[in-house]
């Protein structure tokens, strides 16, 4: 049902270590806790000291990552309940934060989605941050005739929490809005659309 | 004169320091020039006996004066002629061509600020630049570093318009762009923008990368003439042409004197426009240009014709033109 070579569509790397960077600044949430983990087995020796990792464990809350992340003894640790509460002080962290600091985003997409929308914000251009994705495939989907967002999408289709459309989601994506596209997807015939199935597990 | 060619009168000239020439050049049959961007130039043409010359100039005049543009030119030892015609042959009331205005080198507006550094004539962009700055309401600083008082244009105008955002140092007064101290203290989401001689872009390319700047932060003008070189013959295989290339000729003004008419924007080797394909070659190319990678380059499969040429006297290039 995706349609492939839809070019906003984003590309996540592997986090790898900015050896020039003054500073990093890791946001990470869920499973990214062991991308950042897998980042300091081929970091140089002083990349921790000059690093502020902000971290919230989401779905993998219990898994324990908090406290190897502790062990990397960066130089500032701060733990938030939600993305919400993480994005309010990656805002605050942007605002102060001078050239030289690398900005590195690693969880699920919707999360990326919205510490790059932050980032935007600050003048930060998109490529120069670095990311990798980690965890669920879920989607955050705005749909396109209500335009209200649906956060979570698993399934394709998807039902629109805000007006109940059978909305097809598609690879378009936003990065200002920080979500993907949903449209419709039983408009001639309603109630005529294809079982919905977990494809963003 | 082809599309996107316009006509222009020289209004006024000013000796504005040793060396630099100022023009201000307005538009003939025609009551308005098209709007521009700051960081925009012009390629100005210019009839001197039995060549033409094309040299690219940044607009320095305000962009929301659609009345005339303005340029200065520095006069070069080694120029070809470019600078020594727009010294000493025209004269108010003289009138050329110039091309329609392109930017390589304009406002990243996502910007939180603006750094500007700037060495000796690389100051033009940067004056159209300020004006939309300023207009704007942007945040930005100017390091501008000069040899001389005398050498340097602008100066005191500029601090005039733009007050404590401009920062004046003079090689003679062995003063320095403090740039270790700008780079290390700039808010995040600041660009860095330079323009000067190419050793000074060098250095603070080189800098700001080594302090964590990313690269999308990091714009530069830098033209190039096409440099003088040794004699080779260029054949063009699709119109059958076989041409000689002097020595004081670029490939592109062979083939324009030729009659003929590739496409060209910059015609200093950084916008990529007249990139062309080499279909086979007898001596080694000289990659003069700023926008092949280093791997193009030495693949030799293209060639930027404005300013690229064979360093074998006597060699022979073959074009798929």
């Amino acid at each position: 049902m995706l349609t492939p070579g839809i070019i906003s569509r984003p590309v996540y790397g592997v986090l790898q270590p900015d050896p020039r960077a003054r500073h990093n600044l890791l946001v990470a949430e869920g499973e990214g806790a062991a991308a950042i983990l897998d980042l300091a087995r081929n970091a140089p020796p002083d990349f921790f000291s000059k690093t502020t990792i902000l971290y919230c464990a989401a779905g993998s809350a219990g898994k324990g990552y908090e406290k190897q992340l502790e062990d990397l003894k960066s130089d500032a640790l701060w733990i938030f309940p939600t993305p919400a509460t993480t994005m309010f002080r990656l805002k605050g962290v942007l605002q102060t934060a001078k050239m030289g600091t690398r900005l590195y985003f690693t969880g699920t997409e919707p999360f990326m989605g919205l510490a790059l929308r932050e980032a935007l914000e600050a003048g930060i251009d998109h490529k120069s941050i670095y990311t990798e994705h980690r965890g669920s495939a879920k989607r955050r989907v705005q749909c396109v005739h209500c335009k209200g967002f649906t956060e979570n999408v698993t399934t394709n289709p998807a039902t629109c929490s805000h007006c109940g459309l059978t909305l097809l989601v598609r690879d378009h994506y936003s990065r200002r809005l920080g979500a993907f596209q949903g449209v419709c997807i039983d408009a001639e015939v309603p109630g005529e659309a294809p079982a919905p199935e977990e494809v963003f597990k | 004169m082809g599309e996107g060619e316009f006509r222009v009168r020289v209004a006024e000239t000013e000796h504005v320091a040793d060396g630099i020439r100022r023009l201000r050049l307005v538009p003939v049959g025609r009551e308005q020039l098209p709007v521009f961007s700051g960081g925009a130039h012009t390629v100005l043409t210019m009839h001197d006996e039995d060549r033409i010359l094309r040299n690219p100039y940044s607009l320095m005049g305000s962009p929301f004066d659609p009345t005339c543009y303005q340029i200065s030119v520095l006069k070069t030892a080694d120029s070809r002629g470019g600078s020594i015609f727009v010294h000493e042959k025209l004269k108010e009331g003289s009138e050329l061509s110039i091309s329609a205005p392109m930017n390589l080198f304009p406002i990243d507006r996502r910007a939180r600020r603006h750094l500007l550094i700037a060495g000796g004539i690389g100051i033009t962009p940067f004056m159209a630049m300020m004006q939309q700055l300023e207009r704007e309401e942007m945040p930005f600083e100017l390091h501008y570093s000069m040899r001389s008082k005398s050498g340097g244009a602008y100066w005191n105008l500029l601090s005039s318009l733009h007050g404590r955002k401009i920062h004046t140092y003079f090689d003679e007064a062995q003063q320095k762009i403090p740039l270790t101290r700008l780079l290390d203290n700039q808010p995040l989401g600041t660009h860095l923008y330079v323009c000067g001689p190419s050793g000074m872009i060098d250095w603070v390319l080189n800098e700001a990368r080594d302090a964590g700047w990313p690269e999308e932060n990091l714009h530069f003008e830098r033209f190039s003439a096409p440099p003088v070189g040794k004699p080779f013959t260029i054949e063009l295989a699709k119109s059958g042409r076989t041409l000689e290339v002097k020595p004081t000729r670029s490939i592109l003004e062979t083939i324009e004197e030729a009659g003929l008419n590739p496409p060209f924007l910059c015609r200093g080797g950084a916008c990529g426009q007249c990139e062309t394909q080499v279909v086979s070659c007898v001596g080694a190319i000289e990659h003069n240009d700023h926008f092949l990678t280093t791997d193009e380059k030495a693949a030799g499969q293209k060639i930027m014709i404005c300013v690229s040429r064979l360093q074998t006297a006597g060699g022979r290039l073959i074009l798929d033109l």
